[in-house]
């Protein structure tokens, strides 16, 4: 298995299959009355957040703990040495010196995982840099696809929104056109980058003219502080013209699903009863995160203490 | 564990075949018999065979009981990777699901694994157990004990006791894994 996980540029599709199947057995542990593995007794892994987390870092807490790794928790706020103006290279020396086998980190700045990973000894895990990639949400989603098609060769999957911004769905297209998917990426002309023709996957400004015929349909969050940027005129016109409200979603395929990977904001790119209609597996995504973590540490700490080199990759060109 | 080492990319020089079909079916025989008359019936009894081999075998053994006492006795299979102690040393291994259909509480649960060796995996198998339930006893057959115990654990019921030098390789073959039912006993050419 792979040292860190910077990007899904990193994964073939048998290291994704990899990953997902010992996902599959680790959730059965989730059913037990003790739910908890002594797998990586003695290690230590860090949660190194310089963004706000919800679900990412306390997903990534309890993996940790259920596999019995101690975490330390570090946020970048007023309460750490960060507000004290220590650097992002010195923080990671510091981390380092304590001794962790592991480091999860969200950044704003894309490629912020890459060059801690150059630094440290430790494995990194990229839980969100920028808007670059969040390798293990597309993990997880990929996760909670399977759970209800058994291929991913020629599903069809549309990414709804502000792909320009997101890294969900960059770690997302990776990912799925890795697995063989058929992926679909909607949205207003300003919120697509340029460069998504190159990704692998159709472009379309029309969700009227594809809904029809996709499998999955998986809406990104609309960033409101993007408003100001005058990317698109409003957020009830957003709304109109692609969130998923009920009448969109009557002319999806039996047996179609919604997907979100949250905060969501209900009435803009999702509407609240599609959020809640059977076809949404909005909340298995949220619980298959764990698994698919564990899965991760599992693989990537399960082994040689982490002392060997590990190779950075390269920094894909895809930043914004 | 003789098996696995041998399974890892190392090759496996045959020095002999020490049991046949007929005698694993023969060994699993009395071992059911002794199961059930140790237990003094089967009240109680879950089987857990211990992956990947050891699963296939306590089938068979609950197949066994029910062909002669008429009961069947509840069987499940249990995947102990996540309880070794090497997990550090040899890196993560490929996981299998546990099932072990019935809550073990108060239950009396046979382990039932292929091939008796150092006992770590057993050691792994009482972790992984514990952590499902707390049954009334735990009790340990298998089909081969080779010897070179590295923990205080002992089988309460055995088909065959196999004595072995410690850079010998002992195979267990299982039709529902390796299309034969054997036991090979051979060296590892590294």
């Amino acid at each position: 298995m792979i040292k860190h996980l910077l990007s899904m540029d990193q994964l073939s599709a048998d290291q994704i299959t990899h990953v997902l199947d010992t996902a599959e057995q680790l959730r059965s542990v989730t059913d037990r009355p003790i739910k908890k593995l002594p797998t990586l007794r003695g290690r230590t892994v860090c949660n190194l957040f310089y963004e706000a987390s919800t679900r990412t870092r306390i997903s990534f807490e309890l993996a940790a703990k259920r596999l019995s790794a101690d975490v330390i928790n570090f946020s970048a706020d007023s309460k750490s040495s960060v507000a004290k103006g220590e650097s992002f290279k010195d923080t990671a020396w510091t981390l380092e010196a304590m001794g962790v086998d592991a480091i999860i980190v969200r950044h704003s700045s894309s490629g912020a995982p890459h060059q801690l990973a150059r630094w440290v000894k430790a494995s990194v895990l990229n839980a969100g840099d920028g808007s670059h990639e969040h390798p293990t949400q597309a993990l997880l989603d990929l996760f909670s696809i399977r759970q209800h098609f058994k291929d991913f060769e020629g599903l069809k999957v549309s990414i709804v929104g502000d792909v320009l911004h997101s890294r969900v769905a960059r770690s997302n297209v990776k990912g799925l056109v890795t697995m063989g998917a058929d992926v679909t990426l909607v949205g207003p002309p300003t919120l697509i980058p340029p460069q998504a023709a190159g990704w692998g996957a159709t472009i379309s400004h029309d969700l009227d003219s594809v809904i029809g015929d996709v499998d999955i349909c998986y809406l990104l969050r609309v960033q409101k502080e993007r408003q100001n940027e005058q990317l698109f005129p409003s957020l009830r016109e957003y709304a109109a013209l692609w969130g998923l409200d009920s009448r969109r979603q009557a002319r999806m395929k039996r047996d179609s699903l919604v997907m979100h990977p949250g905060p969501m904001n209900r009435g803009v790119e999702i509407s609240a009863d599609v959020s809640e209609s059977p076809r949404s597996i909005i909340l298995d995504q949220v619980s298959n995160g764990l698994a698919v973590r564990m899965s991760l540490l599992y693989l990537m700490l399960g082994g040689d203490r982490p002392d060997s080199a590990g190779t950075v990759p390269e920094l894909s060109e895809q930043l914004v | 564990m003789g098996r696995s080492r041998a399974s890892s990319g190392l090759d496996f020089a045959l020095k002999a075949r020490v049991m046949e079909a007929t005698d694993v079916r023969r060994a699993l025989t009395r071992i059911s018999h002794e199961i059930v008359e140790h237990n003094k019936g089967t009240d109680d009894l879950v089987l857990v065979g211990i992956r990947t081999r050891g699963a296939p075998l306590a089938d068979r053994v609950a197949n066994s009981i029910a062909s002669f006492e008429g009961v069947d006795v509840p069987s499940g299979a249990l995947d102990v990777s996540l309880y070794r102690d090497d997990v550090a040393l040899r890196g993560p291994r490929h996981l299998e699901s546990t099932t072990v259909p019935v809550d073990i509480d108060g239950r009396i649960v046979v382990l039932v694994d292929d091939v008796l060796y150092t006992g770590r995996t057993i050691r792994a198998a009482f972790d992984a157990i514990l952590d499902l339930g707390r049954p009334r006893a735990i009790r340990l057959a298998v089909l081969v004990d080779r010897g070179h115990r590295e923990l205080p654990i002992r089988a309460d019921h055995v088909g065959k006791n196999l004595p072995t030098s410690a850079h010998e390789v002992v195979q267990v073959h299982v039709n529902e894994i390796d299309g034969e039912d054997a036991v090979l006993i051979g060296e590892v050419q590294s």
